[in-house]
């Protein structure tokens, strides 16, 4: 009797394990984003202006370094922050300055930002200022875009290829 | 804290009767986490070992290889799938119960910080390998934990480009990414058995395996599981689509949820406080190092029991440092003991029977010296009254002891009741210090010095040095192994002892002969 038991108890807390193991292995499932909605990921990564333009030493500027320093331009490493921003159907969907990457602020600035909006059609506008300019931008791209359920719609700059990149 | 720990402890123990009494102590599997810890990480080794066969690294290959192993393959490479993720399932589950089962019974300060200390890493080094795990079947759960974990690396700001940048949709999605996947879902475990070796290093006759019965039931039951419920991937990824509705493993990925509601930053902070703080348990207050045992050259012939019953190898025997005629000597690490007696109750020179001038054994403990122990069973025992007296070994982690105490039951508390050397039983019952003895401690499997329970009982059944001797009848000794929870339980096995113990016979003592002295039938001086 007592064995049975046991054998009885065994089972159970067998099962009560594999139940446990089964089910949260998978389950509940979680919703990372609303199936109506759709993704605008921007992302991109793009150095800025130098924050000086480069200048030419002096003679008595040049004496003053030691020989093997002597280089006749002087070019400050620091860098521009970038500044983006993204309008959607005529409002401001993001705007924000990106500073330079590194502890001289010399490296590249990076943009990594997810927007989910309502599945749907949409004028978008990309625009980004990398020179030292003060005002307007030097990049500006806008597209009508009709954006499925969990689309992900990527914005990519590369200076290379034109400006902004919509895939 | 302490009484929040005693109210777990105390759960646990109501969870470990309720086991016991399904499994016996020997199979309960709450008693053997570490083991079966170790049995989920084989069988994820054995499993992932098969499936590396078939499986092919590549955007497009991972994915249909790992369905023709499912569903093509069902019976054998579909099962070894589940068994895969099933174990690593189970492991985290063991894993957790493990940390919090040690810290709720305090079994991870003092000198037993370095298993602590080295069991942190695990819990990184066992959720990268499940988290890499699953990234490699690139379905869209592996999606959303790649977009995710490389987001969250590229918060800490350290890497030059963005690595979530390589999932920015199919076209920038590079087949490399699975060659390094495959390679830190290999080096990771390989890496974890070294830390999981050095992890029990500082355990004497440490169990790397469960019992046998427990291990077939555990495995059988994975096996049942993988067969009722295989594990599958889900819809292919397609970085050109967000995973929306996604079937998490939540075993390993609870944290991910709130990736997307926390900033990365603040998650690595809490990540970070989080290991920090149980890197730091062991040290925080309140502090309960007491004083290791002590060896005494003039008594120790390097007879090595002591190095032998030592749970956390703490004892060695080294080259004799003094001109006695022995080769090795008793040498304790301080750092590694934790003044549990465990040593002393081993050492033949603890007995109560010596004919020198003072009680000093070999090996003693600063805190609880022998020649007190046994100036305490005296005191003890010495106002006992009626024909069923006894005397009462208990450990300071078993019931309270304190409510027993009676006109003829005497209480002794120990560290450990292993250190017990067993002959004070010879002693108490041979010279009338009491009719019988009765030792109680930690529940049957659950020893707070891991082995004071089996030496013991080894002990009294002549099965390990130092035996009790045959001349004591065992019908005067009884064990209870009762935990905290059945104190109640405690006082009826006494009182059914002492109804056994008034049905005895009178115990045929022998003659005591005192050296210079005539033989006399009773008392005498335990040590003159």
């Amino acid at each position: 009797m007592i064995k049975m038991t046991r054998f009885i108890g065994q089972f159970v807390a067998y099962a009560l394990f594999a139940l446990v193991v089964g089910y949260f292995a998978t389950q509940p499932s979680y919703t990372h984003l609303d199936p109506d909605k759709a993704l605008i990921k921007l992302s991109f990564s793009h150095a800025g202006a130098h924050r000086q333009e480069c200048r030419m030493l002096t003679q008595e500027d040049l004496e003053r370094l030691p020989p093997n320093m002597r280089r006749p331009m002087d070019c400050p490493r620091e860098r521009r922050p970038l500044l983006v921003e993204l309008e959607l159907d005529g409002e401001i969907l993001y705007r924000d300055e990106l500073p330079p990457s590194g502890l001289a602020s010399d490296g590249a600035s990076t943009a990594y930002r997810k927007f989910a909006v309502a599945a749907g059609s949409y004028r978008l506008v990309a625009r980004l200022r990398d020179s030292r300019r003060e005002d307007g931008f030097d990049y500006e791209k806008a597209t009508e875009i009709m954006l499925s359920p969990q689309q992900n719609f990527v914005i990519d700059f590369r200076p290379e290829l034109g400006g902004f990149l919509f895939l | 804290m302490t009484g929040l720990r005693t109210v777990a402890r105390a759960a646990f123990e109501g969870v470990d009767n309720v086991f016991n009494s399904a499994f016996t102590p020997a199979l309960n599997p709450l008693y053997h986490l570490g083991t079966l810890g170790w049995f989920f990480y084989w069988i994820t080794i054995v499993s992932g070992i098969y499936l590396y066969i078939f499986f092919d690294t590549g955007i497009n290959q991972a994915y249909e290889s790992l369905e023709y192993i499912t569903n093509v393959q069902w019976y054998a490479g579909g099962v070894m799938r589940s068994l895969h993720r099933y174990a690593s399932d189970a492991l985290i589950i063991v894993m957790m119960l493990h940390l919090t089962r040690e810290f709720v019974m305090d079994r991870y300060r003092g000198a037993r910080w370095f298993t602590w200390f080295t069991g942190v890493p695990l819990l990184w080094l066992v959720f990268a390998c499940g988290i890499s795990g699953y990234w490699m079947v690139w379905d869209v759960l592996a999606q959303y934990i790649a977009i995710a974990s490389t987001e969250w690396l590229d918060s800490l700001g350290i890497f030059g480009q963005s690595i979530a940048r390589n999932f920015l949709n199919n076209d920038t999605l590079s087949g490399r990414f699975f060659t390094l996947m495959v390679f830190i879902h290999i080096a990771v475990p390989l890496f974890m058995l070294l830390v999981m070796w050095i992890h029990i290093q500082r355990q004497r006759n440490a169990r790397v395996n469960p019992p046998v019965g427990l291990a077939l039931g555990t495995l059988g039951m994975l096996l049942a599981l993988s067969l009722a419920r295989p594990a599958v991937s889900q819809a292919p990824a397609n970085l050109d689509r967000v995973p929306s509705v996604i079937d998490l493993d939540w075993f390993y990925l609870v944290a991910y949820p709130l990736l997307d509601r926390i900033p990365g930053l603040a998650m690595w902070a809490i990540a970070g406080a989080g290991t920090l703080l149980l890197v730091m348990l062991p040290w925080l207050p309140p502090g309960r190092r007491r004083a290791p045992a002590s060896v005494d050259l003039d008594n120790c012939n390097g007879c090595g029991r002591c190095v032998d019953d030592c749970p956390f190898s703490a004892v060695s025997l080294e080259p004799r440092t003094d001109a006695a005629a022995f080769s090795h000597e008793a040498v304790v690490s301080d750092d590694l003991c934790t003044s549990c007696g465990i040593c002393v109750g081993a050492c033949p020179t603890a007995t109560p029977f010596r004919r020198t001038s003072e009680l000093v054994p070999g090996i003693d403990l600063p805190g609880l010296r022998i020649r007190e122990l046994l100036e305490n069973t005296l005191s003890a025992t010495g106002n006992l009254t009626g024909n069923a007296r006894v005397a009462v070994y208990g450990c300071g982690h078993g019931p309270g002891l304190d409510h027993l105490r009676g006109p003829d039951v005497a209480v002794l508390e120990l560290p450990c009741v292993a250190m017990l050397p067993p002959a004070f039983i010879d002693f108490v019952i041979s010279r009338d210090h009491a009719d019988g003895v009765f030792l109680t401690g930690c529940s049957d499997g659950n020893c707070h010095y891991r082995l004071g329970i089996d030496w013991t009982g080894q002990r009294l059944a002549g099965e390990r040095d130092p035996y009790l001797r045959k001349r004591i009848p065992r019908e005067r000794v009884a064990v209870l192994w009762a935990g905290i929870n059945r104190g109640t339980r405690l006082q009826q096995e006494i009182h059914a002892f002492q109804d056994r113990l008034g049905a005895l016979p009178p115990f045929k003592r022998r003659p005591y002969r005192s050296p210079g002295r005539q033989p006399e039938e009773e008392g005498g001086g335990p040590h003159d």
